[in-house]
């Protein structure tokens, strides 16, 4: 549609340049729809054949819009704003009801089309690395890629030597402007890694297992040796919790303020951040913990186990709500995409396989020659793995059956952290010898939501957002493995719910006393006398439990 | 009521006596048809055996006498008598319309009108009822008024349900929307609807008024030419003597005011009162309406003051007043005019005019300033002549005249002047534009009308494309739905070699052979395949992976147990141009890998069957048996509980719901309802919706701005009604109601001209 707007625009310019009065506009556009496809606009055509007809009429009198009513939305647009689809329309008669549904119809018509049109406002596109006639994209190198693009794109590979302290773990922060290293050894140094501006560097003399940005760039929390540290930008240590110990593996859910850790001693644990209170903390009777990822769609945590499975948990749940296997030995990582439909595993099979999350069924497995020790999938759907000192990048790993990767570095000393800066099209790759930062065409969102994660805030953009976070603050009850759970009616049957309830509480509200006869004197509470009374209680008892039994089956 | 009764029954006798005349009658039962019969025949004059039917009359006379009643009858005149009926009939006899007919169709002085009329009395079959009790009669009544209230109130309800249906009620209800508004639509949406309004226009288009804009009309240059000076004079100083009049009156209305004597102001509002029902008096014969006005006005007045707490003693001075009561006799006085005053003002309305007046006396001083306005008015022209109101002056001098005795019919008259003049400004700015506008306004609806059959196409083209989308989706839910059942045959296979070894070891050992050397094969397969034939690969590796599927399918049907499609798809190598430089710590974990591969792998699979197996075993319905063996019959060793025992104490619990994960062999979805969610979800449906997916699809919309546009939230969280601040709100006025039908049929001939379009489209 759009396209034939425009053509029809750049065929009314080409009359009025060439003067030709006998040609129209409208002519020509559909001579070339018809040669397209003929099918599918043959509709449209027709539409816009009667349409001209009428205009034809119109333009006698006075002139008018070639093009009346507002533009045309392109499907694929309005696609994606879809939420659900549309139910069919009550009986004629249920008047009020169809009286709410078609607003409310209206409303959400009014959403979709609106947020599809405004699409529009989002300039920026994603570029992508194209290599000659018959050269691979993965040969080429960082140093010609860094020559080739502008100097501030160039100055974003860069390559930090840290040969003491390493390996080291990467967080990037939400917004991507700030850097968080974490040697093995005790090293910590958080920097703006744009302007290479220093913010903190200490050694904690501890090792150090993971590295977390909490919800503001003020804040991180370390998992040491022991116990975990959060330490704010300027290296002040903030709090010790000892509640957490032997931590691996850290991630933190951003809307829900929580920060989720594995420990060694097969513990999941949520830290409510907000509040500074633990929320949950599992058991998960696993093992080891060191491979972890979340789920940015319904911050659900997914781990890695040894036996080749993978575990999907929410706070809510003492047991895995989900428990897939994937491999066929241990699990070394895994990642999910941002929109939460797949998720990719790396295993000691030396196999990377992709799974559709909705669905839970395998889509595509790979193997690589050397398996991968550490996965990252970036905003656009990038896929990097490092197989050794060698960091890997595929594009489009789910759709189409890749052959062989995008990009590919090789790093000094093996990679030990991998995380792609969102919002950049870089990917920071924490190894043995250091840090690399490494430019990644196509990889990071190149529109970003002002609001939400804005790169360019300043410091009071910065308190007003956390402020809003805050006040809009998800609370971990909600965390389920479907999010559309929430816009759903409980079906839970009567008998279900008194069920929870006594099981929340402890004891039966409606639960009846049992009847404990009184004690008389002078030989009226003799045996024989207490049965009778309690037999005189007895038929009411049992009409209570009839009554409850037929509302069971009624509620049923 | 008789005469009634009276015509009822001549219709029955006429017919009898018709049927009398031609036959002898058979059978007499009543002793009065009797009577009529030989009245009849007497005024019929058609006597053949009249002697012998007055003689059996008279017989049966004296039985009917010998047995009932004492009868009374008057004699006939045949005899001197006291009591003689005028027209042949004893007082007990009634007259019939026939009888009385007879006679008048032989007078010549009746008029064939009547003679008519009475006919057609006679020839009338139905009878004419009797007027119905009272209490019934006021029960019709009272329906009937019922009927027409009910009536008057349904009028309202399109509009009351249209309101209630309403998006959004604004209220005051009948606002125009706020904000500069296009001159066109000003000019457009302007018409004459009053009457006055149309009277103005009237007049103007009688007096040659200009509508466009002019200087002068050539009435007023006529009027302009034909006064001379001295006219000009005389009238000048005419106005300055009302003029200054005006303003000795003003003075003197100012001085009495702030006089404080209450003496002075008895006896001025008694003067008033008398004033006031001489005008009264007066205007109650010149004007009743009016005087009816002024009643109603009365009776209102009454029901304010029986509203307020005026002169009822209550207010602070009264309390005060009423301490004092006890010392002092004026202040018990006081108190005593106050209550004399209320009883006054509250006394029920009695129909003669006359009391009302006096009640009412007080109340009517606001007439006066009416007057003053109207001599204001007469100020704000300051060249009445120039105005172009000639052909109206003589009326209002007839007017002034008129004003000094009856001040209200003045004010009303002059206040219509005024909106006169002031419209009349408006008319001629207003047409000039109407006419301009005209035409553009019938331009603008034939366009509105062109793009509203647009929008119906666009519309329908939206339809069109959802039902592609939906066939597409259909065809790929199709296809899941295959791939489905395969998966599900697949796992089948694996459930029943499952079940075959009870032991379930050797199963896994078998499972996991499979499984390695599929893989094995694969790899072997795979590998070398690539190597060579990568240049091909790269653009067309659906061609290569169709091929490798080829003989693995063969080899598929051989095993029976695809656990290798189950657990993973075909894996695809991928080749790294940078071969992987392997560490020293690597090379451990490699060793360790291998290890694990080698003799872990089978654990991982069976573990997992076996949990999974376990799972579903939980979930599975469970019997609880229990039977006690001798309860009830004899027991002991070799003996066992009877089977209908038996069957009648094994408790089966209900079959739950399959499983999440029934298709999918290498999952486990724990089956334990969520309920850290249910406190934030809505328990029970809420009204007008009939089914859960209703109602969770009427939600499915976020309302925050931070998913919609600004205009999509604003849309959405509108309120249901909006009041100005500080805004009266009316109740609605008749013109809301018509207004409301004139929409609403607007609205249907619009919908008609939709229905009438999409069809041609």
């Amino acid at each position: 549609m759009i396209i034939n707007y425009c053509i029809a625009k750049l065929n009314k310019f080409l009359a009025s340049q060439v003067k030709r009065p006998s040609v129209r506009y409208w002519n020509e556009p559909q001579k070339e729809d018809k040669s397209r496809d003929g099918e599918n606009t043959g509709e449209a055509a027709v539409q816009q054949d009667r349409r001209a007809k009428k205009r034809k009429q119109k333009d006698e009198t006075s002139k008018s819009d070639p093009f009346p009513g507002s533009a045309p939305i392109p499907k694929d647009r309005l696609q994606k704003f879809k939420r659900k689809d549309k139910i069919t329309k009550p009986p004629r008669h249920y008047r009020k009801l169809k009286q709410v549904i078609t607003r409310s119809e209206e409303a959400s018509d009014l959403a979709l089309k609106q947020a599809a049109r405004f699409d529009l406002l989002l300039p920026e596109d994603a570029g992508f690395l194209e290599g000659d006639e018959d050269e691979d994209t993965c040969t080429i190198s960082q140093e010609d890629i860094a020559e080739a693009v502008d100097i501030t794109s160039g100055a974003k590979y860069f390559n930090l030597k840290l040969t003491q302290f390493g390996p080291y773990r990467v967080d990037y922060s939400k917004t991507g402007r700030l850097l968080l290293l974490g040697g093995r050894r005790g090293h910590l140094a958080c920097f703006d890694w744009q302007t290479k501006q220093l913010m903190c560097e200490i050694n904690v003399m501890e090792s150090i297992s993971d590295v977390k940005w909490l919800h503001t760039d003020s804040m991180f929390a370390v998992a040491q040796k022991q116990w975990l540290y959060v330490y704010d930008s300027n290296g002040i240590e903030l709090h010790c919790i000892r509640k957490f110990n032997d931590v691996l593996r850290m991630q933190f859910l951003p809307y829900h303020f929580l920060l989720a850790t594995a420990s060694a001693t097969s513990f999941l644990q949520y830290l409510d951040v907000s509040t500074g209170k633990e929320v949950a903390a599992i058991c998960t009777k696993t093992g080891r913990l060191d491979v972890m990822c979340q789920n940015p769609h319904n911050a659900i945590i997914h781990l890695g186990h040894s036996n080749g499975t993978v575990t999907l948990w929410s706070p809510n749940q003492k047991e895995a709500l989900v428990k897939m296997l994937c491999h066929q030995g241990g699990v070394r990582s895994v990642a999910v995409d941002k929109m939460g439909n797949y998720m990719v595993t790396s295993g000691m099979d030396k196999k990377l396989k992709v799974f559709d999350i909705r669905a839970l069924k395998p889509l595509t497995s790979y193997f690589l020659p050397a398996g991968a020790s550490c996965l990252s999938l970036s905003q656009r759907g990038l896929l990097s793995a490092a197989t050794g000192d060698v960091v890997q990048v595929y594009r489009d790993v789910w759709s189409t059956p890749v052959t062989k990767p995008y990009m590919a570095h090789r790093v000094r000393g093996s990679v030990w952290g991998l995380q792609f800066c969102p919002f950049e099209d870089v990917l920071g790759v924490g190894h043995g010898e250091g840090f690399t930062s490494m430019l990644v065409p196509g990889a990071g969102e190149p529109n970003f939501d002002g609001l939400d994660a804005n790169p360019y805030r300043s410091a009071k953009q910065r308190q007003e957002w956390e402020v809003k976070a805050l006040l809009e603050k998800i609370q971990p009850e909600l965390i389920s493995l479907d999010p559309t759970d929430l816009g759903r009616v409980d079906r839970a049957t009567f008998e279900q719910r008194h069920q929870e309830k006594v099981q929340s509480l402890g004891f039966d509200p409606h639960a009846k006393e049992k009847f404990v006869p009184k004690f008389k004197k002078k030989g009226r509470s003799s045996a024989g006398a207490v049965e009778r009374r309690k037999k005189q209680v007895a038929h009411v008892d049992q009409r209570v439990i009839k009554m409850f039994a037929t509302s069971c089956r009624i509620n049923k | 009521m008789a005469k009634v009764s009276k015509i009822r029954k001549s219709k029955k006798r006429s017919k009898v006596a018709g049927s009398s005349s031609k036959k002898p009658p058979v059978v007499y039962d009543d002793e009065q048809e009797e009577d009529v019969c030989g009245a009849e025949e007497d005024v019929s004059s058609e006597e053949d055996d009249g002697e012998d039917e007055r003689k059996r009359q008279k017989l049966l006379e004296a039985i009917g006498a010998l047995g009932g009643k004492r009868k009374h009858a008057l004699a006939e005149r045949s005899e001197a008598a006291v009591h003689m009926s005028e027209f042949s009939m004893t007082a007990d006899d009634e007259a019939d319309l026939s009888d009385l007919i007879g006679t008048i169709e032989k007078t010549p002085a009746a008029t064939a009108q009547t003679k008519k009329h009475l006919k057609n009395l006679q020839r009338s079959k139905n009878t004419v009822e009797c007027p119905l009790s009272k209490q019934e009669n006021e029960r019709i009544q009272r329906d009937v008024a019922f009927q027409k209230a009910a009536l008057e109130v349904s009028r309202w309800q399109s509009i009351i349900t249209q309101n209630q249906r309403a998006e959004q009620l604004v209220f005051p209800l009948n606002q125009e929307p706020s904000g500069p508004k296009p001159i066109e639509q000003v000019v457009m949406g302007w018409e004459a609807r009053t009457p006055l309004e149309k009277e103005i226009f009237s007049l103007l288009a009688a007096n040659k008024q200009p509508i466009l804009d002019a200087v002068l009309t050539p009435a007023e240059e006529a009027s302009v030419k034909a006064m001379d000076l001295e006219q000009v004079k005389i009238r000048r100083a005419e106005r300055q003597k009302a003029r200054a009049l005006q303003s000795y009156y003003e003075a003197k209305a100012r001085r009495e005011r702030k006089i404080k004597s209450k003496k002075y102001h008895k006896v001025q509002n008694k003067a008033k009162r008398k004033e006031f029902v001489k005008q009264f008096e007066e205007l109650v014969k010149t004007d009743p309406a009016a005087a009816l006005e002024e009643l109603d006005k009365m009776e209102r007045a009454r029901m304010q003051e029986r509203m307020s707490l005026k002169h009822q003693n209550s207010g602070k001075w009264a309390k005060s007043k009423a301490i004092m009561a006890k010392y002092d006799e004026g202040a018990r006085k006081a108190m005593q005019q106050q209550l004399e005053v209320n009883k006054d003002l509250t006394q029920k309305l009695v129909t003669s005019l006359s009391k009302e007046e006096e009640e009412e006396g007080e109340g009517n001083t606001d007439m006066l300033p009416d007057f003053v306005n109207d001599a204001e008015f007469k100020q704000d022209s300051s060249n009445p002549w120039m105005r172009g109101r000639l052909s109206e002056d003589p009326t209002e001098m007839e007017l002034k005249d008129t004003m000094d005795v009856t001040a209200e019919g003045a004010s009303a008259v002059t206040k219509e002047a005024e909106e006169e003049e002031g419209s009349e400004a408006e008319g001629t700015e207003e047409d000039a534009l109407l006419r301009e506008f005209d035409s553009r306004r019938k331009q603008r609806q034939d366009q509105e009308s062109d793009t509203s059959a647009v929008i119906v196409n666009d519309g329908d083209d939206g339809v069109e494309e959802d039902q592609v989308t939906e066939d597409k989706v259909a065809e790929i839910s199709d296809e899941e739905e295959e791939g489905l059942s395969e998966f599900t045959r697949m796992y089948r296979g694996i459930g029943k070699s499952l079940e075959k070894d009870a032991g379930s070891k050797d199963g896994s050992a078998e499972l996991e052979e499979g499984l390695m050397r599929i893989r094995s094969v694969d790899d072997v397969d795979l590998l070398p395949q690539e190597t060579p034939t990568e240049p091909q690969q790269a653009p067309t590796p659906q061609h290569q992976k169709s091929a490798e599927q080829q003989p693995s399918r063969s080899r598929k049907r051989k095993k029976g147990i695809e656990l290798r499609e189950v657990l993973t798809k075909e894996t695809k190598v991928i080749k790294v141009p940078l071969a992987p430089t392997v560490t020293d710590s690597e090379e451990k974990l490699d060793q360790r890998v291998l290890i694990e591969e080698a003799f872990a792998g089978d654990d991982v699979i069976s573990d997992f069957a076996r949990e999974k197996r376990k799972r579903e075993d939980e979930g599975k319905p469970k019997v609880i048996d229990l039977t006690l063996p001798g309860w009830g019959e004899w027991g002991g060793l070799g003996l066992k509980p009877s089977k209908r025992k038996r069957r009648r104490f094994r408790i089966r619990t209900e079959v739950p719901p399959p499983r999440k994960d029934q298709h999918l062999p290498s999952v486990i979805i724990s089956e334990k309802r969520n309920s850290a969610i249910t406190p934030h979800q809505v328990s029970s449906l809420p009204f007008p919706f009939e089914n859960p997916a209703q109602f969770e699809s009427s939600i499915r919309t976020p309302l925050g701005r931070t998913w919609n546009t600004e205009r999509t939230v604003k849309k959405m969280t509108k309120p249901r009604v909006v009041t100005q601040l500080g805004a009266i709100i009316e109740p609605m006025a008749d013109e809301q109601l018509l207004k409301g039908k004139k929409k609403v049929s607007a609205r249907r001939r619009s919908r008609n001209t939709k229905t009438r379009t999409q069809p041609a489209k």
